[in-house]
């Protein structure tokens, strides 16, 4: 338990507990930081969690594996720490040796001792008081060298000392009253700081912008709908690419062999597609960037002309693989919003080929997909046009909304938090845009269950390299809408279930080996570190936003559940207790 | 990105059927005196952003009210423009001196609809004119503009997470996890003009300090 004295310096102990609550005071500093290098991104230490999805390649695995199949079942909380805020707490807690950085909704980070739970410093953005709240969370803070950096919901990029919990610098991205914000932990690449714009829902027009880490400076711009003049305006109508969507929503991943970042967009707007015809270039689509210009080298669209609210900013993994036997290649794997697992090829130069793509969860949208481009046969029947009822599966939430998938480096599987059953219905109508306000084009409060379906949520494990499923784990009675963990003790973590439950499962069968009941739902991103030679499996337990709002249609079905999943967010931290 | 519940420019109207499994009316709130307990420990908000002071302050007794959106955006709100028994209409408040609209935040707009004077409670009487009431339109949950109408129950719904109140009761939740009700905006009836009577009662949006 010597941590305190190796790392964390309390200098003003005794007045830790007044003053961490009143405004941005700092109670205490971090000593030997461990500043965070280009290196150490590209090669992070198993023991820490210094990305998204601890490394560039977005496959959320772990090493470590000092908890495994065997003992888990003696999981045990060491601490917890209530954040004091409700709403969805989304980000995965980050952690650089022993120190744990956590972001939660309404811009507040905080810095724990790591091994004990002690709180070092809190950081509180002050919000404006108009901001409208339509997804109030954050998805993590993400490091450069001593900085943290928050993308916060008033749309404002903040640097932080991470030793002090100082703001550095602060940043105004875009207008908020505009309906421009920001929820994912940013990209940082080569001291480049890359974030991504919300707002599909209030006719924004996309976006992934880079800043300079030391001095908040913009460096440049990319918009996610071209421009007059840029390739791919073509497929928009008219001004319609004014307003027609394409937020960036979720952390790119990396690839710094090719110096590529990868980029998912999000839906167009208004949903229903007859309203914006044409492709509608890059809306749901996967864009590769040069970090160091902004300049698109290449592009996949998983879809064309979105109707349905399928956003797929969910950014592909990278994996090297083989395909039936075949040479291995550098690909992207995608499950997709819009149902299909999709795999993909990358090319030295940034452009994006197609291997295979094919449903995860029931999905009448597509007739077909093109074998040689992957570009989907849309059924009309299936597809929301203005003035017509339309039912389409899966739901506005899609097979798989944001939470993130998880590939395993050991098993070679990968892991969706899928959901399934659970359809929509959907009549498009023409409304005027009114900036700062919801712009959908749509009424949507249908979603249906199919006949017979007593769950939604579905933890599914593939094999990408025969595009077989491996094992599929059911939740009854729940959605599942939260990230995936696994790790190299062959094991997989997820909460994402209504009855505020984490488990582990063993990643080779999907067994349920363990579970513990917290204070709320779950919809946080798990993950393994490691302090003085032991390992531990953190989350944040904090129900809220979308979890909530499907919760919300879920009690309107034949489901029946109780929309009442208790709010308040925890941080929890397990280990495994010795015999 | 994720789904919502209907919003329209000019208010949604929700087919009757639907939001069936209602819950009690205000069954959250227990959680929702917890919550706020908690959020008691977070810094107040700031002031809105780049606000110009004149076009953000709150509605006086004396503005007139104007159109929030639609062909009429901006125009003057006469009594006859609200249909008995709804749908509502999203106002923003009018200096009356210089017609300048208060549009400077989103803490601004106001909901007006027009009941039967006889189905008010008692105490939502004496801010009424003539049956016409007028409500915050922020959603005291999280902020989202209140723009849809149950035109079968005769009820507000938020569009963000569905939370439901019902103007005759002088906007009291009916259903959702808002915890309290819609501040009133009082108004008066002066020469045929539709004017606010006073500022509002209560406190616009979330009711936690801050937010955050």
């Amino acid at each position: 338990m010597g941590f305190i004295g190796k790392g964390v310096k309390f200098a003003f102990a005794a007045s830790l507990l007044g003053s961490v609550f009143a405004a941005p005071a700092i109670a205490a500093e971090v000593t030997n930081y461990a500043p965070v290098t280009k290196q150490r991104l590209e090669n992070p230490e198993p023991g820490n969690w210094l990305l998204y999805r601890r490394t560039y390649d977005g496959h959320g695995f772990s090493p470590l594996k000092q908890i495994n199949t065997t003992n888990v079942k003696n999981l045990v909380p060491v601490w917890t720490f209530s954040t004091g805020v409700i709403e969805g707490h989304e980000a995965p807690p980050m952690v650089n040796n022993g120190v744990m950085f956590v972001a939660t909704p309404y811009g507040q980070v905080l810095a724990l001792n790591a091994k004990t739970g002690d709180p070092i410093w809190r950081y509180k953005h002050q919000l404006p008081e108009d901001l409208f709240q339509l997804h109030p969370t954050s998805r993590g803070v993400a490091m450069w060298q001593d900085k943290l950096f928050l993308a916060a919901t008033d749309d404002h990029l903040i640097a932080i000392d991470a030793k002090t919990g100082k703001e550095l610098w602060n940043t105004k991205v875009q207008d908020y009253k505009k309906g421009q914000y920001m929820t994912l932990e940013p990209l940082v690449v080569n001291g480049k700081v890359m974030v991504g714009g919300s707002g599909g829902e209030f006719g924004v027009r996309g976006y992934v912008a880079a800043f300079d880490a030391d001095t908040g400076k913009e460096l440049w711009r990319t918009y996610t709908i071209p421009g007059p003049g840029e390739p791919g305006h073509d497929t928009w109508r008219g001004d319609d690419w004014k307003t027609g969507g394409g937020s960036v929503w979720i952390t790119g991943t990396y690839d710094p062999k090719r110096n590529i970042a990868y980029w998912g967009v999000g839906n167009a707007a208004p949903w229903p597609g007859d309203q914006h015809p044409g492709d509608n270039l890059y809306t749901s689509s996967v864009i590769a960037l040069d970090p160091d210009t902004g300049k698109i080298v290449g592009y996949h669209q998983y879809h064309q002309n979105d109707s349905w609210d399928w956003d797929e900013i969910d950014s592909p993994m990278l994996i090297n693989m083989s395909y039936n036997g075949g040479q291995p290649f550098d690909a992207l794997v995608h499950p997709g919003r819009d149902g299909y697992l999709w795999v993909l090829k990358q090319m030295d130069e940034g452009q994006i080929g197609f291997v295979y793509g094919k449903p995860f969860v029931g999905q009448n949208a597509f007739k077909s997909i093109d074998a040689k481009t992957g570009r989907p046969t849309v059924d009309p029947e299936h597809k929301p046009t203005t003035g017509k009822d339309v039912s389409f599966c899966p739901s506005l939430w899609g097979g798989k909304d944001w939470p993130a998938a998880s590939y395993s480096n050991e098993t070679h599987l990968l892991y969706i938090p899928a959901n399934n059953n659970m359809c929509e219905q959907l009549e498009g109508k023409k409304e005027k845009l009114v900036v700062g306000q919801l712009w959908l084009g749509a009424d949507a409060d249908n979603a249906k269950l199919l006949p017979g379906a007593d769950h939604i949520g579905e933890l599914q494990a593939w094999d990408v390299s025969t595009g077989k499923q491996a094992w599929v784990h059911p939740f009854t009675g729940s959605q599942l809408f939260a990230s995936v963990l696994s790790t190299g003790g062959d094991l997989v973590f997820v909460g994402g279930t209504n009855d505020r439950m984490f488990r582990a499962f063993d990643a080779k069968t999907g067994k349920v080996l363990w579970e513990q009941k917290t204070n709320s739902g779950i919809m946080g991103m798990p993950v393994a570190y490691e302090v003085d030679g032991t390992e531990y499996i953190a989350i944040q337990s904090g129900w809220g936003v979308d979890a909530q709002r499907i919760q919300d249609m879920l009690a309107k079905t034949s489901m029946k559940v109780d929309p009442d999943v208790p709010q308040g967010g925890v941080v929890w931290v397990f280990a495994v207790k010795h015999e | 990105m994720p789904p919502i519940a209907p919003r329209s420019s000019q208010l949604s109207t929700i087919p009757a059927g639907a939001g069936k499994g209602d819950a009690t009316p205000n069954r959250r709130c227990v959680l929702c005196g917890g919550a706020a307990l908690a959020m008691v420990l977070v810094s107040p908000a700031a002031r809105a952003e780049d606000e110009d002071p004149a076009r953000a302050k709150r509605p006086q007794a004396g503005d007139l009210l104007a159109f929030f959106e639609g062909d009429r955006a901006g125009k003057i709100i006469k009594p006859d423009d609200l249909k008995l028994g709804g749908p509502p209409v999203l106002a923003w408040p009018m200096d009356p001196s210089s017609k300048a609209l208060r549009d400077g935040s989103r803490f601004n707009q106001v909901l007006l609809i027009r009941l039967d004077p006889n189905a008010l409670e008692a105490n939502e009487k004496p801010h009424a004119a003539e049956g016409i009431v007028g409500f915050s339109a922020i959603c005291t949950h999280a902020q989202c503009t209140v723009a849809g109408w149950v035109q079968d129950k005769q009820v507000f719904q938020c569009p963000c997470h569905q939370s439901r109140y019902d103007p005759k009761q002088d906007a009291r939740v009916v259903f959702g996890p808002a915890p309290r009700a819609l501040p009133a905006l009082p108004l008066k009836l002066d020469g045929g003009n539709l004017l606010v009577a006073g500022p509002f009662i209560g406190r616009i949006g979330m009711a936690r300090p801050g937010m955050g």
